[in-house]
């Protein structure tokens, strides 16, 4: 009697995580619902370094030097590679408590609550903890039933909680928190540099045209260069204003929620705990600090059993059949496999010698446009619980 | 690796394997919170739980503890081997960590291999399973007590 295989469909746990994401490239990428704004800042970036390459380059390679045009082209690829990277990683997404963990927090709740008179609201769910001689209020969030750790908060476009949340940016579609602000500033900073590099040679590549055929003719012969300075001149204002903010939230390590709702904003000897109260340190720390990983286990297997009933011959048959009739561990456990999925102890031991999978997902280099100050500022709808 | 005779009891039939798996997700489990006194850093506290006062020694619990505190202090050091590696990498446009492994992700896997060391030598004997805290989102440390260890 041989074992009988049961068919398998496999599904990775991006497909079954609450909130509002939406995952592309098999759970590769994630980023909010709403992209439509995104996909502006790609064309006004794009389009705007296309023009630049194909009305001024020319003439400014030839007359002034080939390296104008090879640094814009440095300078776009960076200023792509932060945007994609900020667009499409994991921002720092704190998973849901699982239902045994909500429970004991529950119950938790509950004997440091003690009977409360019906009627009664029951007093909020909050914990106090100290930082450096702060106290700091954890707030407990009812979509994950956790309590917050500090810093972080839940944002109500992607229904997440989010560690180190700073803002929802529209402008690249996703939430800046922990695991991308350092993408984000530098998106805002390059993306500073290129609008403010191809500002420049606009007008020098016009004035230098202009000598030898005049105005007009100069902008009859490159009309690519009007739109150019209009989307530059208009960029500049938010994206210099921006970055000159986010500069100093970093030297102050604080977050832009933080900054809007006054949390450190001295009043009552209220102080900054994260600080080093030192800009060079707190900088270092924003921008050079570890680079944290996904807790989140995207790619992570959730193979799942049909009704078929598995037929076990012998035992030297069982390892290979166990192996395809589990239920949520993939064939070599990785450290992110629930520890509830993976084989017996034996059996992992013995997997042990063998290469484990990495369990980093490789996002993409994000690319960032400048949120308009003004969007990018406010707390973008977040609920505050 | 020398088989204890307790691994024994979890030879292989599948049906006692998915039974032993529903066990454990419904055994009793104790969730370690985080010590957030030193700020965001990852550590967790080391207040001994009175709820396994009957299964494992203090000392052998706080040990466990600390040295995971320790390896997430490694993991989070901001020093010299953080800034070049973070400039190296803003140099690439980080495209380097596309074929690249972080130190953080390094000391996660040295902290998987010890949670599974410590599981199969300290706590299996003693019924019971650390679950790694970043399956768990680096919250909590979730130490089940596995009641039913019975075959089939």
């Amino acid at each position: 009697m041989s074992a009988v295989m049961v068919a398998k469909k496999v599904t990775r746990k991006w497909e079954k995580l609450p909130g509002k994401n939406t995952f592309c490239c098999d759970g590769r990428v994630m980023m909010a619902r709403q992209k439509g704004v995104f996909y502006l800042t790609l064309f006004l970036i794009i389009g705007t370094c296309c023009l630049f390459f194909a009305f001024e380059c020319p003439y400014l390679a030839v007359h002034l030097s080939p390296a104008i045009p090879v640094f814009a082209i440095v300078l776009f690829f960076f200023v792509m590679a932060m945007l994609l990277r900020t667009s499409f990683s994991d921002p720092g997404v704190l998973p849901r408590a699982q239902p045994d963990e909500a429970m004991y927090i529950e119950m938790e709740i509950e004997a440091a609550n003690g009977n409360v008179p019906s009627g009664q609201r029951p007093p909020p769910r909050i914990r106090n903890v100290q930082i450096n001689n702060q106290i700091v209020k954890l707030k407990y969030c009812y979509t994950c039933k956790i309590f917050r750790p500090p810093r972080a908060s839940h944002c109500g476009i992607c229904d997440n909680c989010v560690e180190r949340f700073d803002h929802h940016c529209p402008w690249v579609g996703n939430c800046v928190g922990k695991r991308n602000y350092r993408y984000f500033y530098l998106f805002t900073l390059s993306l500073s540099l290129l609008t403010i590099y191809i500002f420049t040679f606009d007008i020098v590549h016009v004035v230098l045209r202009s000598v030898s055929d005049g105005f007009v003719q100069t902008l009859k012969e490159t009309p690519g260069t009007v739109l150019e300075v209009l989307v530059c001149f208009f960029t500049l204002w938010s994206v210099v204003g921006l970055t000159g903010f986010h500069t100093y939230l970093v030297l102050l390590n604080q977050t832009t929620n933080e900054d809007i709702k006054g949390s450190w904003s001295g009043k009552n000897r209220v102080q900054n705990p994260y600080s080093h109260r030192n800009i060079v340190k707190n900088c270092c720390e924003v921008l050079c600090g570890p680079v944290y990983p996904s807790v989140l286990d995207r790619r992570g297997l959730m193979a799942e059993l049909s009704s078929s009933p598995v037929m076990i011959s012998d035992a030297k048959n069982y390892i290979p059949d166990l192996q395809t009739t589990k239920t949520t561990a993939p064939l070599i456990p990785n450290e992110q496999t629930p520890e509830e999925a993976k084989p017996p102890l034996q059996y992992r031991t013995e997997e042990a010698t063998e290469p484990k999978q990495s369990p980093t997902v490789q996002e993409l280099p994000a690319v960032d446009i400048p949120p308009a100050s003004l969007t990018d500022t406010a707390p973008a709808k977040e609920q505050v619980f | 690796m020398s088989r204890r005779p307790i691994l024994r009891l979890f030879l292989p039939h599948a049906r006692c394997f998915l039974h032993w798996v529903r066990s454990a997700s419904l055994a009793t489990k104790v969730f370690i919170q985080r010590d957030y006194s030193e700020g965001t850093v990852c550590q967790f506290q080391t207040k001994f739980p009175a709820e396994l006062d009957s299964r494992i020694e203090r000392q052998l619990f706080e040990d466990t503890v600390k040295t995971l505190n320790g390896f997430y202090t490694e993991a989070e050091k901001i020093g010299g081997q953080s800034y070049l590696e973070g400039c190296l990498a803003c140099t690439t446009a980080y495209i380097i960590f596309l074929c690249m492994e972080t130190r953080y992700e390094k000391v996660l896997k040295k902290i998987s291999r010890y949670i599974q060391e410590q599981n199969e030598k300290i706590y299996a004997p003693r019924g019971l399973l650390i679950t790694d805290p970043i399956e768990r989102g680096m919250r909590v440390v979730s130490f089940s007590k596995l009641t039913d260890l019975k075959v089939g």
